[in-house]
């Protein structure tokens, strides 16, 4: 073929330069289905950012102000859905809250230890997710692995995979199984191990370092003004773990530490995550050390919980206290509440206003990481649109959550 | 401490803090709303205060009570680990003059959490650099968290364009529009120097788009319609056009 050889002015062999507009989502594999963003291009570098969100709302809030204070515990498994016993968790710990109901200490144990099963199987989504996102496949199904380990002990506790509803006012819908230490112990040697191996084969890859280190930046200060809370921000150096901060349940009596990042970037938000994970299995281990073997898990309180189901059916009092506690719920006391608990991606804040009735006035969710998608923005501004996928991912958006 | 916090607020703005309360670990207190974007101020500015994290923000509909929307924001400070609970009282009955100022210009992080407020529970919030829905979607008519919403509502779909607001045939337009849901984009973009169209409408009111023949499929559309297209925005099409022909050459 000959050469293109025409006589062309100066002005002529410029390309014309526009910007783009690129529209990214919400049907993009890397968008988890959720979000859209609008762009606006010049080459291959963001001009603009709209990030659009709403695609998975139902309603939440609305919701819970139809049922009982205890029917809300099936919808917030649904809010994240990678870690819904913190949900779980968080809920149940904002009602009694309210109520002024302690639970006794093995359920206390037992809600930890399942809390942090949880947020390994968050951690480990997320960052087999990233790696996925970028090319490394095999990780991700190492990961997926890992994980499913941990919820096969959650099905074996609770009898569901993931929306397991198992939190109850005042206590769990069950004790732990006679096998649940075991269980435990034998899974978390296995995970690390798988974690290692994952991290090796990601750690040393040069695609994969390359394109998380310095990308996504946030410092510590721009991170708490956007409201970030969680890995995201313990990633930007800034050490605010509610767990430490703020203890609730046991954790003021377990040992662990809390890893923090320097830079801010996507590496330091992957490589918290993954030290979080260790971390947990260090909280589980000296929860499993601590929790006794025989005990209630539950209140003895018939104002809230349920009685046996023996007794429904053989003594008045039970099939009445029964019957009232389904139909018309469990009456918390006038008031309102805002409970924090330390979530996967962060603080997860029940703000909620009772009128004295079993039904919630108004259930508010704080999701933690409807911020941080809102800080997503400012991070990809500027940069090459490549970036948007591992910052994305470093953000570990859950639309259930981010949505309601 | 929260005792301290409650005290200098006092000081400071006397008659402007309604109530206070202290409820279950986090103090609480009622302020107008005329003095809220100056007090969230101070609780940031403040050095013994040091609120730095905005943390949640939302409505709480009372039909009963004038004025009847009460918004509650929370703050929480890294430094001195403490939290406090704002409270303010906006809008009549049918929820007219539901106006706040916007704490965005405080907390960076105030942005998204009022929308949300503006979007589910109709409020206003004065100053507010992008105020449109995010979790509903622009049609979407009233505020689904107020108490007078019925949840089982439907609401009516959203139309199709008449046919002289598209400029083509009913059956050739696509189901939705190309620049649908671009906050900003390609209409923005052609109309960006274009002093008769200036862009400062609301944000997300896709009806007061008008149609453009760049945007995306009215291209082809276009094509076998009588549509003549406005004017003012043709870009340069002289450069563009050559490296085509350069190639079929």
């Amino acid at each position: 073929m000959e050469p293109i050889d025409l006589e062309l002015e100066e002005g002529e062999l410029e390309l014309p330069a526009e910007p783009m507009h690129l529209n990214m989502g919400p049907s993009h594999p890397a968008m988890h289905g959720t979000v859209r963003i609008v762009l606006e291009l010049s080459g291959e570098t963001i001009v603009k950012a709209d990030v659009q969100i709403g695609y998975l709302h139902r309603g939440f809030e609305k919701m819970c102000e139809r049922g009982t204070w205890a029917q809300v515990f099936p919808y917030v498994d649904r809010l994240n859905y990678v870690s819904p016993m913190l949900n779980n968790v968080g809920y149940a710990l904002a009602v009694e809250k309210m109520c002024g109901i302690q639970v006794p200490d093995r359920c206390q144990w037992y809600r930890m230890a399942l809390g942090e099963l949880a947020r390994i199987s968050d951690h480990l989504t997320c960052t087999g997710a990233m790696a996925m996102e970028l090319g490394a496949f095999t990780p991700f199904l190492w990961f997926i692995k890992a994980r499913e380990m941990v919820w096969d002990i959650l099905e074996e506790e609770t009898g569901a995979r993931l929306t397991h509803s198992f939190g109850r006012i005042g206590g769990m819908a069950a004790p732990p199984t006679r096998g649940f230490k075991e269980l435990c112990r034998g899974a978390l040697a296995q995970i690390i191990h798988i974690v290692e191996e994952g991290e090796k084969m990601l750690l040393r890859n040069r695609i994969f370092i390359d394109r998380l280190e310095n990308i996504g930046i946030i410092s510590g200060k721009d991170a708490v003004a956007l409201s970030w809370t969680g890995p995201c921000l313990r990633a930007s150096g800034v050490a605010y773990d509610i767990r430490k901060a703020h203890p609730y349940l046991k954790y003021d009596e377990v040992d662990f530490d809390v890893p923090i990042g320097k830079h801010g970037d996507n590496m330091d938000r992957f490589l918290v995550r993954l030290e979080e994970i260790r971390q947990s299995k260090r909280i589980l281990e000296q929860v499993l050390e601590r929790m006794p073997d025989d005990g209630p898990v539950s209140v003895d309180d018939p104002r809230v919980m349920l009685p046996p189901k023996g007794d429904v059916y053989t003594t008045i009092e039970a099939t009445i206290q029964h019957f009232k506690l389904i139909m018309e719920g469990a009456k918390v006391p006038k008031g309102e509440v805002y409970s924090y608990t330390e979530g996967g991606n962060g603080e997860l804040g029940f703000y909620m206003v009772s009128d004295g009735s079993g039904t919630p006035y108004r259930v508010r969710i704080r999701p933690p990481c409807f911020p941080i998608v809102a800080g997503l923005q400012k991070l990809i501004t500027d940069r090459m649109l490549s970036d948007i996928v591992p910052t994305f991912g470093s953000l570990n958006m859950i639309g259930g959550e981010c949505d309601h | 401490m929260s005792k301290a916090v409650l005290q200098k607020l006092k000081a400071k703005f006397g008659d402007a803090i309604l109530e206070t309360h202290s409820d279950l670990e986090i103090e609480r207190r009622l302020v107008t709303a005329q003095s809220w974007k100056s007090i969230c101020q101070y609780l940031r500015d403040e050095s013994t205060l040091d609120f730095d994290m905005f943390v949640d923000l939302c409505g709480v509909d009372y039909p009963a009570r004038l004025p009847r929307m009460e918004v509650v924001l929370h703050l929480y400070s890294t430094t001195r680990r403490h939290r406090v609970r704002l409270k303010t009282r906006v809008g009549d009955e049918d929820m007219e003059e539901a106006n706040l100022d916007s704490v965005t210009s405080v907390w960076v992080g105030a942005d998204w959490f009022e929308r949300e407020v503006y979007d589910l529970s109709g409020v206003t919030f004065r100053g507010h650099p992008d105020l449109r829905r995010i979790l509903m979607y622009p049609e979407f008519q009233g505020h689904p968290l107020l108490k007078d919403y019925p949840a089982q509502k439907t609401q009516p779909l959203v139309e199709y364009r008449t046919e002289a607001e598209a400029g083509v045939p009913l059956e050739k337009q696509a189901p939705f529009r190309a620049d649908e849901g671009m906050s900003f984009g390609r209409f923005d973009w052609l109309h960006r120097n274009d002093e008769e169209n200036p862009t400062d409408e609301p944000l997300g009111v896709v009806h007061s788009m008008k149609p453009s023949p760049e945007a995306g499929y009215r291209n082809g559309a276009d094509a076998g319609a009588n549509h003549t297209p406005p004017e003012p925005h043709q870009p340069k099409q002289g450069p563009k056009q050559d490296p085509s022909q350069e190639k079929v050459s």
